[in-house]
């Protein structure tokens, strides 16, 4: 049961990718990254779990307790959320600038930059 | 000076944020401060590269510490962030200062005040903090992190003229493989951490011993990095976003790509020069390489869009670099070294060649309106300037002789050589096809039967090109003293300092 989060964080980014690799409307591309995204994130905090682990305060901390959890990976996973929100919004960002140009969200008819 | 390698990444962010506040009370209040910033940075970027190249020894700065010269590690682990500039760092400092000076003293009078100027600038400004940030950290994670600030700030710009259909387009695109690339460089990050729970590149660099985690680690942080960089087959996106990204921000965008491949000879080198230096990786690399300066030589052959064309171009020349790149890794030493003083030379040859190009054809599309090859023509007449620097940065691209460009490519062609005459060979022929293409663009935008009228460009535009023309004949007429000066220190830091750069992290 130990690995369940691993699974399931590379089952987010499988279906992440399946749906980048399938998808054709933009909105469901930039879906397709940010599941990604939340299955690399849903990695990196598995990654710092402790099993029976305490938050690392010292003054909280029972004598002779070992089991503190290092706070390094929490700290990335949060940085990476905020990174994500940004790729997020910017990506939306351009898709709602696309939609006006052209009237579709078709990755398919939205082919100008050829070759 | 002690703090001046986090200076040089903290003024460019305040510069950048500062700036749109600033131009609320005056337009030119933001001129002012966005060249004083400018200037700063580069007083900041010089000073780290004189110390380093001085000294020969990496500069340390430890980040939260009660003195940036305080010890990073307590009882042998690395508790806090630290930045590294080592004699590669401080060369790849230099490029980055120069291309962020050139794009920076173009843009305040390329864009119009109705193109949202002060947006760019301040764009501008973020993609600068981001890149020096990526080449001086120390930190996997904080690589991670400056590598999507120069991500966002980079695609920002790229979308940047909205009013139009083609740039959110390219944008969309380039943001895609550009948040892919991260993501696989985040894994890899993670994969590391969880396997020896600590960011630190010294350190780990030192725990690394070839197990198949550290080989996955390996893969994705290439494969996210090559991405990055556009190498064939994930180049698609460099040539959209070179072609519509506006001419200022195209200098610093060179200056991105390159600090990929800069984490490339990091990764390669640095992280996994211990147990995982394998010949392997580098006859992968060399071969990306040569295989990316085909394709892309062959696709702007047939290019009409001027930007997209010399975009090819510069793809090329990340093929280049990464033939360099993968050779030095076949061979670590000897040969090796030569290619990789060829590859860490051609990227400040490349910044200037091709920046110089990108920037005339912003100056064509700024008097023209257009840049279609087969609307342009005549215009070397009354676009003097701009015809004479084209030429210079067009034959510098191509490799003639006297210029920068052959300098540091002989490097690379006599070293590859040594490796696999068949990658040499590919290399020499794509760079005659690659005169071809440049000397047809010239003919195609400049000469012709009828002579055309166009306005001439600012004087500050105009000083911005000149600067690059003079790297590109100092360059090519002093090889030698840059070669002993700058790139020699930076190849060694790689291949035999690689001791000296974790002792210097590390203690010991």
């Amino acid at each position: 049961m130990g690995n369940l989060p691993f699974v399931a964080s590379m089952m987010l980014v499988a279906i992440g990718f399946l749906a980048l690799i399938t998808r054709r409307n933009l909105i469901k591309l930039a879906i397709g990254i940010t599941v990604i995204e939340m299955g690399v994130n849903l990695f990196l905090v598995s990654l710092g779990y402790v099993r029976g682990g305490i938050a690392p305060v010292y003054t909280y901390a029972p004598p002779g307790f070992k089991q503190m959890v290092l706070p390094t990976p929490q700290a990335l996973t949060l940085t990476a959320i905020v990174i994500g929100l940004a790729t997020t919004a910017l990506l939306l960002a351009f898709i709602v600038v696309i939609y006006r140009h052209r009237g579709t969200l078709d990755a398919g008819k939205i082919r100008e930059l050829r070759g | 000076m002690v703090h001046a390698p986090i200076l040089a990444i903290a003024v460019p962010l305040l510069g950048a944020f500062a700036a749109p506040l600033l131009a609320k009370l005056d337009k030119r209040a933001r001129d002012a401060w966005v060249l004083a910033a400018g200037l700063a940075v580069a007083v900041f970027g010089i000073a780290v590269a004189v110390k380093v190249l001085g000294t020969g020894t990496p500069w340390v700065y430890t980040l939260g510490a009660p003195s940036p010269g305080a010890a990073v590690t307590q009882g042998g682990f690395p508790i806090r962030i630290v930045l590294v500039v080592d004699a590669l760092g401080a060369f790849m400092g230099i490029v980055a200062i120069l291309a962020g000076a050139v794009g920076l003293l173009y843009g305040l009078h390329y864009l119009r005040e109705e193109e949202g100027k002060t947006l760019g600038l301040s764009l501008l400004l973020l993609l600068w903090a981001g890149i020096l940030g990526l080449v001086y950290t120390g930190d996997l994670f904080n690589f991670f992190v400056f590598l999507e600030i120069t991500s966002i700030a980079a695609c920002a710009l790229i979308g940047y003229r909205v009013w139009e259909s083609r740039p959110p387009e390219a944008a969309f695109k380039t943001m895609t493989m550009y948040t892919l690339g991260g993501l696989l460089v985040l894994v890899a990050v993670g994969l590391l951490y969880g396997e020896h729970g600590a960011l630190n590149i010294a350190y780990l660099s030192k725990l690394i011993t070839g197990s198949a985690v550290e080989r996955l680690a390996l893969g994705l942080l290439l494969g996210g990095l090559l991405m990055k960089a556009g190498a064939v087959p994930a180049h698609m996106w460099a040539p959209d976003a070179y072609g519509e990204a506006p001419a200022m921000a195209t200098v610093v965008l060179v200056a991105n790509t390159q600090a990929s491949i800069y984490a490339i000879m990091r990764v390669v080198f640095t992280l996994f020069g211990g147990a995982l230096a394998r010949p392997g990786i580098g006859w992968l690399i060399a071969s990306l390489g040569t295989v990316t300066v085909i394709v892309a030589v062959l696709m702007a052959l047939i290019q009409r869009h001027l930007g997209r064309l010399i975009a090819y171009g510069a793809v090329s020349q990340i093929g280049y670099m990464l033939l360099a790149v993968g050779v030095a890794a076949v061979a670590r030493g000897g040969f090796g070294e030569v290619a990789l003083r060829g590859g860490i030379f051609h990227m400040i040859n490349d910044a200037a060649s091709v920046g110089l190009l990108f920037l005339v054809a912003g100056a064509i599309r700024r008097a023209v309106g257009s840049v279609d090859l087969m609307g342009l023509g005549g215009l070397g007449r009354s676009l003097r300037w701009e015809s004479g620097f084209f030429l210079l940065g067009a034959l510098a691209l191509a490799g003639i002789p006297p210029l920068n460009g052959f300098a540091s490519k002989f490097l690379i062609y006599e070293s590859a050589f040594r490796a696999s005459p068949i990658l040499s060979a590919i290399a020499v022929l794509a760079s005659i096809l690659l005169l071809a293409v440049v000397v047809r663009a010239f003919h195609g935008t400049f000469l012709g039967p009828e002579p055309k009228e166009a306005p001439p460009s600012p004087k500050g535009m105009l000083v911005a090109m000149g600067v690059l023309a003079l790297l590109i004949l100092v360059l090519g007429l002093f090889p030698g003293f840059f070669l002993g000066r700058l790139v020699g220190p930076a190849a060694k830091a790689l291949l035999a300092g690689r001791a000296a750069y974790l002792a210097a992290v590390l203690g010991g």
